[in-house]
C-alpha cells in the first residue's frame, strides 16, 4: 500500500514537474539571451489558460469532442501567447534594453501587474475562477491503469518531453539555434558578427510564451482558470529554471522535474499530514540552497567575475 | 563618482537646531494628531495612517536598496515578522484583559521588539547573501521573504500565544496617527542621520563600486549586513504599525507582491533620495485611494490597471524616479558644480 | 526650492480633498450597507445573497419603503478576501454613513467586518455565517453583530448524527485550515461523531490549494466509509473530481458551505450529501411565495444563500421599522428584540446570543439537483 502511494506520488510529481519545465523553458531562454528575469512570464501562462478556456468553451458548445477541443484550444492559446510575448518584448523591454537591469526588472513587474489586473476586469475574464468544459474534464481526467494516471498526465509528460526535445534540436542543429547560443554567450559580439539580435530575442519570447500557453491550458483543465493563477506557478517555475541552471535548456527540464517531484513527495509522502503546508516552502528553500552552493545551477557553467 | 565626493552638505540646519526642531515636532505631534483624527472622516484617517506606514516601509527599504545598492525583494517578510510579533503579544494582553490602559506599552515596547526580531531575520538574510549580487540577490531575498511568509502561514500557536497563521489574526486597533507618525519621524530621522554620516559614505561606497570600496578598506561585509539589519528593524516596526492599525493581518498581505510595491516606491522616488522615497510613498498610497473614488460603472479594477500602466510608462520615460539621487531641495546646479576645497 | 513649493502645494491639495466630510446624508433615503463576495473564490455566495437581498429591497420599496423614505442599499464587493472586507465595511460605516450593514456569508469575513462594526457602533446582520465566534467571542456577546441562521455547534452535531444514522463508523475528514468556518465545523462534527464512530483520517489543506491528491491518497489508505469535507464549494469542486482520480469512491458529505449552483452541476458530486439552511421544496407559504417571486425575477431556483439574503434584508427593515428612526443604536436594540419574524427560511427569533434557532436540512444531490433527504429541528 505504501509502495503504491509512493509510486502514485512519483507519477504526480513527474506530471507537475513537466508543467514546471514547460514554463521554466521560457524563463531560461529569456534570461540566457537578455539576462532579464521576465516576471511577466507567469502571467503569459495565465493568458494561455484563459484563451484556451474561451476557445474550448466555444468549440464544446458547437459540439466538439474532447480531443478536438483540446487540440484547437492548445493551438489557439499558443498562437495568442506567441503574439503576446512578442508584443511585450517589442513594446516594453526593447526600448529599455540599454538601461540598468533594475529598470527592466521593474518594467517586467509592471507588465505582470498589468496582465493580472486587466484579466481581472469583468469585461476580459473577471476575478472569479471558472472551469473548462465538463465534457473535456471528464474525458481527459478519467484515471486508467493501476496507478491512477490520467490521460492528461500522460499528455503533459509527452508534450513536455517532445517540446523540450524540439527546442533542443533547434538550439543544436539549426542556424537560429546557433545564433541564439551566440547571443546568450556574448550579446555585443553577436551583434558585431551580423546576427539580427532583435529577431533572435523575439524568437525566444515567442517560443517561450507558446510553451507557457501549453502549460497554462493543461493546468487549467486539471484545476481551474483564474487571473492570478500564474503568480505561484511562475515563481516556482523560475526557481526550477535556477535549479537546473538558468540559461540551460536541459537544465530547465531537469530542474522542473526535480522540483515537481520533491514538492509532491514532500507533501504526499514525507511530511506528516499537519505539516504538509510546509511543502510550499520547499521550492524557496531549494532556491536559497542552490544560490548559496552553486548559483549557476545544476547544469549551468560557472563564469568568473571580472573586476 | 561625482556624486560621492561632491554630494552637497546635507546640513540644512546646524545640529542643535535640527535636534530642537525634531523635539518640537514630536512635542506637537500628540495634539496635532488628535485634532486631525477628530476633524477628518475616519476613512481618510486610515489612509493617512497607511501613508505613514508606507513611508516607514519605503524608507527602510531605501536604506538597503537605494543607499547600499543591495537589491532586496523580500522586505515584506521582515514586516510580517514585526506585524505578527506585535499582533500576537497585543492579543495576549487583550485576552488576559490587560490591554486597556496599557496601549502605550504595546506601542513603545512591542513594536521595537517586533523590530528587533525582524532585525534578527535581517541578519539571517543578510549574511548568507553576502556573496550574491544583482538578480541573484534579488531572487534570494524573494525566497527568504516567501519562506518567512509560509512559516507564519503554517504556524497556529507558539506556546500560549495564538498566531492563527493562514486564518488571519484580528488585533485590537490601538494605533493612531500619533503613534504611527511618531515612529515615522523616528525612522526617517534615523535613516537620514545614518545616510549623512560617515557610515552613510560607506553605504554609498558599497553601492557605487563594491570592489573599489573593499580595496579602499571599507568593510563591505559589515555595511551590507548593517543595512539589512537596520532596514529590517524598521520594516518590523512598520509591520507592527500595520497590525495595530488595521484590525486584521493575514500572511497573504506580506508576500512578494507587497515587496514589489515597496520596491516600486523606492525606485519611483529615486533610489538613494530619502525625501524622494517619502514623496513616492505618499503618492503611491494616496493615488490608488483617489482613483478608487472615481467609481464610474464599477471600474475600480481600472485603478490597478492604471497603476500598472503608470509604472511601465514611468520606467520608459523617467526611470531614475521622481528625484533621482537628489534630496528634495537640491538643485541640479548644486550637483553639477564641483565643491571648493574644504568641503563643508 | 521649486520642488519644496510644489510639494507643499500638493500637500495642501491633498488635505483639502481629505477634509471633505462624509457625504451629507440624503434625508430622503435610508442607507443600508451590504458587503459580500461578488467576485473571487466564493463568488456565488455573494451573488446569491445579493440577489435575494435585491428581491426583498424591490418588494419593500414598492410597498412604500421604510418610515416614509426609500431604502437604498450600497453594495460593496470584498472579492472573497477578509482584508478587503475590513476595507469595504470601513468605507460603508464611516464614509457612506449607513445605518446598518448586511453581510457576510463566509464566517471569516463576518468576523473581520463584525470587528469594524463593533468598533464604530454600527449594527451588522449576517445572513448565513455559522461560526459561533461571529456573535460570541471569548464568552462575550458582541453588542452590534447579529445573525439569522443557526451556528456550527448545531450544524456539526447534526452532521455527526447524520453520519451515524447512515451507519458509517469509519469516516475521514478534510479541513480547510484557512477558514474559521471549516475549522469550527470540523471540531463540532468530530465531537459528535466520536460518540458513535471513529475518524479514520484527519487531513487539512490551505485555502489556495488546488491539488489535493496527496491528502486524498492518504485518506484512501485508511479505507474510510465516507469522507466529511466541511469546506466551501470551490474547494469541493476540486476535491471531488480528484478523489475519483485517486480512486477514492466513497460518499462525500459536508456543510452549508457546499451550497452553490456550481456544486449542483458537478458530476462527481451526484449522490453526495450536505447540510444546509433551506430547501426550495419547503412547503411553507412564505417559502413558496419567495421561490415563485425569485424564479420570476431571476429565472432560476433560489438556494439557501439567496433565501437568507432575502430574509436578512427583511429582518433589517423590520428592525428599522420597529426602531422608529434611522439611528444605529435604536436599530441595534430592535434587532436584538426580533421575535417570530416570518422568514422565507423559517421563523426567525434572535436569542440572547444574537443567533437564530432554525431547522437544518440534509440535501442530497440527484440529477444535478438538490433534493431534501432529511430535516432536523432545532434543539
Amino acid at each position: 500500500m505504501i509502495l503504491h502511494n509512493l509510486a502514485q506520488q512519483l507519477i504526480y510529481g513527474l506530471s507537475v514537474g513537466a508543467t514546471y519545465a514547460l514554463i521554466a523553458l521560457g524563463y531560461t531562454m529569456v534570461y540566457g539571451t537578455l539576462r532579464l528575469i521576465n516576471f511577466a512570464h507567469g502571467d503569459v501562462y495565465m493568458v494561455g489558460a484563459v484563451v484556451g478556456f474561451y476557445v474550448a468553451s466555444w468549440v464544446t458548445r458547437s459540439g466538439g469532442a474532447a480531443w478536438i477541443t483540446l487540440t484547437v484550444a492548445l493551438l489557439a492559446a499558443m498562437a495568442a501567447c506567441a503574439v503576446l510575448g512578442y508584443c511585450i518584448e517589442r513594446f516594453a523591454y526593447r526600448p529599455l534594453r540599454n538601461r540598468p537591469r533594475l529598470v527592466l526588472l521593474i518594467t517586467a513587474i509592471g507588465v505582470s501587474l498589468l496582465l493580472e489586473n486587466t484579466f481581472q476586469l469583468p469585461a476580459v475574464f473577471g476575478a472569479t475562477p471558472r472551469y473548462y468544459p465538463q465534457r473535456m474534464i471528464s474525458s481527459l481526467l478519467a484515471p486508467f491503469g493501476v496507478l491512477g494516471l490520467t490521460r492528461l498526465d500522460l499528455l503533459s509528460l509527452v508534450l513536455s518531453l517532445a517540446l523540450v526535445g524540439f527546442i533542443t534540436w533547434i538550439i543544436l542543429r539549426t542556424r537560429t539555434g546557433l545564433a541564439l547560443r551566440a547571443v546568450s554567450f556574448r550579446f555585443d559580439t553577436a551583434t558585431l558578427m551580423g546576427i539580427n539580435t532583435d529577431r533572435i530575442i523575439s524568437f525566444t519570447f515567442v517560443f517561450g510564451s507558446a510553451l507557457a500557453a501549453v502549460a497554462g491550458v493543461l493546468n487549467a483543465i486539471r484545476y481551474q482558470v483564474d487571473p492570478l493563477m500564474g503568480i505561484m506557478w511562475g515563481l516556482k517555475a523560475f526557481i526550477a529554471a535556477v535549479l537546473g541552471g538558468i540559461g540551460s535548456i536541459t537544465g530547465a527540464l531537469l530542474g522542473g522535474l526535480l522540483l515537481g517531484m520533491v514538492e509532491t513527495l514532500l507533501r504526499g509522502v514525507f511530511l506528516p499530514a499537519s505539516y504538509s503546508g510546509y511543502a510550499d516552502a520547499a521550492a524557496f528553500v531549494i532556491l536559497i540552497l542552490i544560490l548559496l552552493i552553486k548559483p549557476t545551477g545544476l547544469l549551468g557553467q560557472s563564469t568568473a567575475q571580472k573586476v | 563618482m561625482t556624486e560621492l565626493s561632491d554630494r552637497p552638505s546635507s546640513r540644512v540646519l546646524p545640529a542643535w537646531a535640527a535636534n530642537f526642531v525634531i523635539v518640537l515636532v514630536i512635542g506637537t505631534l500628540w495634539p496635532v494628531a488628535r485634532l486631525t483624527a477628530s476633524q477628518l472622516n475616519p476613512y481618510v484617517v486610515q489612509v493617512i495612517l497607511l501613508i505613514g506606514i508606507n513611508i516607514v516601509m519605503a524608507t527602510s527599504l531605501n536604506l538597503i536598496n537605494g543607499i547600499t545598492g543591495q537589491f532586496s525583494l523580500g522586505h515584506a517578510g521582515f514586516a510580517a515578522v514585526g506585524a505578527y510579533v506585535t499582533g500576537v503579544l497585543v492579543n495576549y494582553l487583550a485576552a488576559h484583559d490587560q490591554l486597556a490602559g496599557h496601549e502605550w506599552l504595546a506601542m513603545i515596547v512591542f513594536l521595537p521588539l517586533g523590530g528587533i526580531i525582524a532585525a534578527a531575520m535581517g541578519l539571517v538574510v543578510g549574511i548568507p547573501t553576502l556573496r550574491l549580487t544583482g538578480d541573484y540577490l534579488a531572487i534570494a531575498t524573494l525566497g527568504f521573504g516567501e519562506i518567512i511568509r509560509i512559516v507564519i502561514t503554517n504556524t497556529n500557536r507558539i506556546g500560549p500565544l495564538e498566531v492563527r497563521g493562514s486564518q488571519g489574526l484580528r488585533v485590537p486597533v490601538i494605533s493612531n496617527l500619533f503613534w504611527t507618525y511618531l515612529w515615522v519621524i523616528i525612522c526617517v530621522v534615523c535613516v537620514w542621520r545614518l545616510v549623512h554620516s560617515i557610515k552613510g559614505k560607506a553605504f554609498l561606497a558599497v553601492r557605487e563600486d563594491e570592489i573599489a570600496a573593499a580595496a579602499m578598506g571599507v568593510n563591505t561585509t559589515f555595511y551590507k549586513v548593517l543595512a539589512f539589519v537596520i532596514g529590517a528593524f524598521f520594516a518590523g516596526v512598520g509591520g507592527g504599525l500595520q497590525a495595530t492599525g488595521f484590525f486584521l493581518i493575514d500572511p497573504k498581505g506580506f508576500g512578494f507582491m507587497q515587496s514589489f510595491l515597496y520596491v516600486v516606491m523606492v525606485v519611483l522616488g529615486g533610489s538613494g533620495s530619502v525625501t524622494g522615497v517619502i514623496l513616492a510613498a505618499i503618492v503611491l498610497t494616496w493615488l490608488p485611494e483617489q482613483l478608487r473614488s472615481l467609481k464610474s460603472l464599477h471600474v475600480e479594477d481600472l485603478r490597478m490597471v492604471t497603476f500598472s500602466l503608470l509604472l511601465i510608462v514611468m520606467m520608459l520615460v523617467r526611470p531614475e524616479g521622481l528625484l533621482g539621487r537628489r534630496e528634495l531641495w537640491w538643485t541640479r546646479r548644486r550637483l553639477a558644480a564641483p565643491s571648493p576645497a574644504g568641503n563643508p | 526650492m521649486r520642488n519644496v513649493l510644489m510639494t507643499l502645494l500638493a500637500a495642501a491639495l491633498f488635505i483639502a480633498v481629505g477634509c471633505k466630510q462624509q457625504s451629507s446624508e440624503n434625508s430622503n433615503e435610508i442607507l443600508i450597507g451590504e458587503y459580500g463576495s461578488l467576485t473571487g473564490q466564493t463568488a456565488t455566495f455573494g451573488q446569491a445573497s445579493h440577489d435575494g437581498l435585491e428581491l426583498a429591497l424591490e418588494q419593500l420599496n414598492n410597498a412604500g419603503g421604510l418610515l416614509g423614505k426609500k431604502i437604498r442599499v450600497i453594495t460593496e464587493d470584498d472579492a472573497s478576501d477578509a482584508t478587503q472586507a475590513v476595507n469595504v465595511v470601513q468605507k460603508l460605516v464611516n464614509s457612506d454613513g449607513v445605518v446598518g450593514v448586511i453581510g457576510e456569508v463566509a464566517s471569516k469575513r463576518s468576523l473581520a467586518g463584525g470587528g469594524i462594526c463593533e468598533q464604530y457602533h454600527c449594527p451588522m446582520l449576517s445572513p448565513s455565517s455559522t461560526n459561533p465566534d461571529v456573535t460570541v467571542e471569548n464568552g462575550k456577546v458582541k453588542k452590534y453583530v447579529f445573525r439569522i441562521c443557526f451556528i456550527d455547534t448545531f450544524q456539526g452535531s447534526i452532521d455527526g448524527k447524520f453520519a451515524s444514522q447512515q451507519g458509517w463508523k469509519n469516516v475521514a475528514m478534510m479541513t480547510n485550515v484557512d477558514e474559521d468556518y471549516s475549522k469550527g465545523l470540523a471540531q463540532s462534527f468530530k465531537q459528535e461523531f466520536s460518540k458513535s464512530g471513529k475518524l479514520a483520517a484527519e487531513e487539512s489543506y490551505g485555502g489556495d490549494t488546488q491539488d489535493f491528491k496527496a491528502q486524498l491518497s492518504r485518506i484512501k489508505q485508511q479505507s474510510p466509509e465516507a469522507v466529511y469535507v466541511p469546506g466551501y464549494y470551490n474547494e469541493v469542486g476540486l476535491i471531488l473530481p480528484q478523489a475519483k482520480q485517486v480512486g477514492l469512491n466513497v460518499p462525500f458529505f459536508g456543510g452549508d458551505g457546499w451550497d452553490s449552483p456550481l456544486t449542483l452541476k458537478l458530476p462527481d458530486a451526484q449522490g453526495d450529501f450536505y447540510s444546509d439552511h433551506y430547501s426550495p421544496d419547503d412547503k411553507s407559504p412564505e417559502s413558496q411565495e419567495f421561490v415563485r417571486l425569485f424564479q420570476a425575477k431571476f429565472h432560476r431556483t433560489p438556494d439557501a444563500m439567496a433565501v437568507l439574503g432575502y430574509d436578512a434584508m427583511r429582518v433589517m427593515a423590520d428592525a428599522i421599522r420597529r426602531a422608529g428612526k434611522a439611528d444605529r443604536d435604536a436599530i441595534t436594540e430592535a434587532l436584538a428584540r426580533t421575535k417570530d419574524f416570518p422568514g422565507a427560511s423559517g421563523k426567525i427569533t434572535i436569542d440572547k446570543d444574537h443567533n437564530a434557532h432554525k431547522p437544518i436540512v440534509i440535501l442530497q444531490l440527484k440529477n444535478f439537483d438538490a433534493t431534501l433527504f432529511k430535516t432536523f429541528q432545532p434543539e
